[in-house]
């Protein structure tokens, strides 16, 4: 498997350039998760208010809110490179990458990697076992395993996002709002159950940009609120989402090839 | 002045330029400023108690002012020029010209912030205004609190500007563009009550920001607009949001200056 | 390549205010024809230069050759490969140096970057190491090898940068710009390198560049590009002969100047015993000797044009610039 080799490399080099700069490392490190940190106080800040919502209890809902920032940081660090797709093609870099006979969603993935993001990952992870603590429902190694699969289907799609946001790139020089909307909004609504959002951007962040598939039907089966296999099918199938964004972004990658930069 | 006019000229055509990211721009404030509505509303559905600190046609309009004027009030504002001519040195280049730094910068970043507004507000404004039912944008309930609103809008644009200035002044400290200025930026935002509006926190937590100076960037000149903070309470608070953008611009003045001897000193 | 033509699509930014306004609801295009009808043949193991003017096309046609670029028309064949159609399998045969930007990484030692690279090219471990061994001879890079390519100068850059385009041992190598911003010690290093890469393991060398210098040192035959056109492909030599024909004598002497001008000469300056002429070439030997004749010469001095001043000038008369 040498491309799980050269992967492995990448990571270990992008690590060790990283910890060059080891002050500004934790520090941002740091900032990321103050950022993390604020939106959960504001989220227990209205329970402390309202006392529930729509039925859900705080702890079910900061479990979601966990998992989605466990993932998104998962997909922020090793998906950099494609997040900051535009300055690679700015500075021509994208030709060096042409130019290796390798797999270009490798050499990408190895392009940039942001550790810094760890921050944010542990304290997505604290959340969760904060959240599952609280919910005797779920300590099964079925359950904890599905919630598993939730975070690293959530992370898949975060990916996928930033891979479509970096296609964008190769048509047009605008679109950075559309991605962020995607990534950062996307992050966002996941945070909450679907159920409480009003029924079409449940059916759009199902059959579109699947985070309803990662966040909202795995969650309903591990609150117990439902029982259909379809809960636990569902993040496998936004794990597939991959698949379509990685499509057109050798679209994309075509499309550079003809008409240059 | 006409060097400051031309810049904020610069700019607005720049951002006129990317007609398909002006329209996604709008586009993604609403997004946004729905996503928060629905979550509010989901919290107010759920909620039997009737002693709400604000009705909820007010949450509305405070959440479509506050994306209307996103670029105007956010204090995690980066701009990554400066910031890359801190941490290179370059900035010395700078200092060869016969202008004040501070001045020269704040001016640059209140016109990037107002440029960047300007495309933004009224169409969000007046879409917002469409709306059915309690989501609409509606007017503010009298003459005299429009025009104390726009004070304190201006007010809240160059408070806002001036905090913001404290993240460049803390990177010619630390040398190094990155995780403080995040922590700052990212407790200022909780702290100016865009994550969550200021009257639903508890109690003793709202004491401790009534005393910052943050809230007045976004939780008063926003909630004054709804009608929920009554007209006197207004003047004062107007008042005091005038006295903390002197002392917080003197103050940056001041320690910009001192930074700056100290950065030329070691030989930027 | 043959009958390469690349025609780029670009999209016209309105002027002003009022122009950029316009640009919310309606966008304009503009055709640039950076490729027109190119062919050339290049033969295994050759030194070629391409130069000509900003914009002429010559990065245009080396992202083509290098299959990164489809072109509009034409064909083109390397090593029996279509570039841009067999990339995956052709890159690996390629080397590239672009003068301005790196393909090494920044805050590791280069040493570890060609131990990636090597990963990369799938290169094995004792191939690889003889290769090291060798490029760090013969570029010196000895003590530059543990540090990190941020604590480099330029020329320490250049050279590391060579060595790993060439550890996969690729049969082609595209030079952009190599000399850019070195100093004389670096750039006489880099040509030295080159040649010698050239003569002793048979790589064929295509050199962009707009330094003269690195074409005298170098270049067995150049490719001049102007406006998306092949206008010379031919030697260096041809290329003076056909528009350098003026050479500068200049004649030292004791005594007086008398009243001597040989026939074909103009007189440019004249100062305490030395006369400087213009002068076809073809009438040097003629003048001299008339000169030599007039006056007790002490010191003649028959000087081509700069390299620099005949490409110039040759870009006027082809009015590319």
């Amino acid at each position: 498997m040498n491309a799980f080799r050269l992967l492995r490399k990448y990571i270990s080099m992008l690590f060790q350039s990283a910890m060059e700069y080891r002050a500004s490392f934790w520090l941002t490190a740091a900032g990321h998760s103050i950022i993390s940190f604020t939106s959960c106080i504001s989220l227990l800040l209205m329970f402390e208010r309202f006392g529930q919502l729509e039925g859900w209890t705080m702890w079910e809902v900061l479990l979601c809110t966990g998992a989605v920032q466990t993932a998104f940081p998962l997909a922020e660090c090793f998906g950099r490179g494609f997040d900051t797709f535009r300055q690679l093609v700015r500075t021509g870099g994208l030709d060096t990458l042409l130019l290796r006979p390798r797999n270009i969603f490798l050499q990408i993935f190895g392009w940039r990697m942001d550790f810094t993001r760890i921050g944010r990952f542990l304290q997505g992870c604290f959340v969760m076992v904060l959240a599952v603590s609280h919910l005797p429902s779920l300590w099964f190694p079925a359950k904890l395993g599905v919630l598993a699969l939730m975070v690293l289907s959530g992370a898949a799609i975060f990916t996928g996002v930033f891979i479509l946001g970096a296609a964008l790139c190769f048509w047009t020089v605008e679109g950075l709002e559309v991605v962020n909307i995607l990534t950062y909004g996307g992050q966002e609504i996941s945070k909450y159950p679907f159920d409480i959002y009003k029924k079409p951007y449940l059916v759009f962040f199902t059959g579109i940009i699947p985070y309803a598939c990662s966040f909202y039907w795995p969650l309903l089966w591990l609150t117990g609120r439902s029982g259909s296999a379809w809960c636990i099918l569902a993040p496998v199938l936004g794990l597939l989402f991959l698949i379509p964004a990685c499509c057109i972004f050798k679209l994309g990658v075509r499309h550079y090839t003809s008409t240059g930069s | 002045m006409k060097m400051y006019f031309s810049l904020f000229r610069m700019k607005l055509i720049a951002g006129m330029q990317y007609r398909a990211a002006a329209w996604a721009g709008i586009a993604a404030q609403f997004f946004w400023g729905f996503m928060v509505i629905m979550i509010y509303e989901a919290f107010y559905r759920s909620s039997s108690a009737g002693n709400l600190p604000m009705d909820f046609d007010q949450v509305c309009r405070y959440v479509w002012l506050q994306q209307a004027f996103l670029h105007l009030f956010n204090l995690w504002n980066r701009d990554n020029e400066l910031l890359e001519m801190i941490t290179s040195g370059t900035v010395s280049y700078e200092l060869c010209r016969p202008l004040e730094l501070f001045p020269f910068w704040y001016a640059r970043l209140l016109g990037q912030r107002l440029a960047g507004t300007v495309l933004r507000c009224v169409p969000v404004l007046m879409i917002a205004s469409l709306l059915p039912g309690a989501y609409r944008m509606t007017l503010p309930p009298s003459v005299p609190h429009a025009l104390l609103f726009l004070a304190a809008l201006t007010v809240a644009m160059l408070l806002a500007t001036a905090i913001n200035m404290f993240v460049y002044i803390l990177t010619f400290k630390l040398m190094n563009a990155g995780g403080a200025t995040l922590i700052v930026s990212a407790f200022s935002e909780f702290l100016s009550g865009s994550l969550i509006a200021i009257p639903f926190m508890p109690k003793a937590l709202q004491y401790v920001l009534y005393v910052l100076p943050f809230r007045y960037t976004a939780d008063f000149p926003f909630r004054f607009y709804t009608g929920n903070i009554p007209m006197t309470e207004g003047l004062w608070s107007l008042a005091a949001a005038v006295g903390w953008l002197a002392v917080l611009y003197l103050l940056g003045a001041v320690l910009m200056k001192r930074a700056l001897r100290t950065a030329v000193l070691q030989g930027g | 390549m043959s009958g390469i033509s690349k025609t780029f699509r670009v999209v016209q930014r309105g002027q002003g205010l009022r122009g950029a306004a316009g640009a919310l609801f309606h966008r304009e295009y503009r055709e640039i024809r950076a490729l027109r009808n190119v062919s050339f043949d290049v033969p295994d193991g050759a030194l070629v230069g391409m130069i000509g003017p900003n914009g002429a096309g010559k990065s245009t046609c080396v992202k083509v050759m290098a299959g990164i670029l489809v072109p509009s028309s034409g064909t083109c064949e390397i090593m029996g490969y279509v570039p841009w159609r067999d990339r995956a399998r052709y890159v690996g045969h390629l080397g590239v140096v672009f003068g301005q930007r790196t393909q090494l990484w920044w805050d590791v030692p280069v040493r570890d970057s060609f131990e990636l690279l090597r990963d990369i090219y799938r290169v094995p471990e004792d191939r690889h190491r003889r290769t090291r061994e060798r490029y760090t001879d013969l570029l010196d890079l000895g003590d530059l090898l543990d540090r990190p390519l941020r604590q480099l100068s330029l020329g320490q850059r250049m050279r590391c940068e060579l060595a790993a385009s060439l550890l996969h041992e690729p049969k082609i190598l595209f030079l952009d710009e190599p000399t850019i911003g070195l100093d004389a010690v670096s750039k006489q290093a880099v040509r030295t390198f080159i040649r010698e890469i050239n003569r002793d393991d048979g790589v064929t060398v295509i050199l962009t560049t707009h330094d003269t210098a690195d074409l005298e040192a170098l270049a067995d035959r150049i490719l001049l590009l102007g406006h998306g056109q092949l206008l010379y492909d031919g030697t260096l030599e041809g290329l003076r002969a056909r528009y350098d024909t003026d050479r500068t004598l200049t004649v030292r002497f004791t005594g007086n100047a008398g009243d001597v001008t040989p026939p074909g000469c103009t007189l440019i300056s004249s100062g305490e015993g030395m006369l400087v002429y213009r002068i076809a070439s073809d009438t040097v030997p003629s003048a001299i000797a008339q000169l030599a004749g007039a006056l007790s010469l002490t010191d003649v001095r028959v000087e081509e044009k700069p390299v620099d001043e005949v490409i110039a000038t040759l870009y006027r008369d082809l009015r590319i610039q």
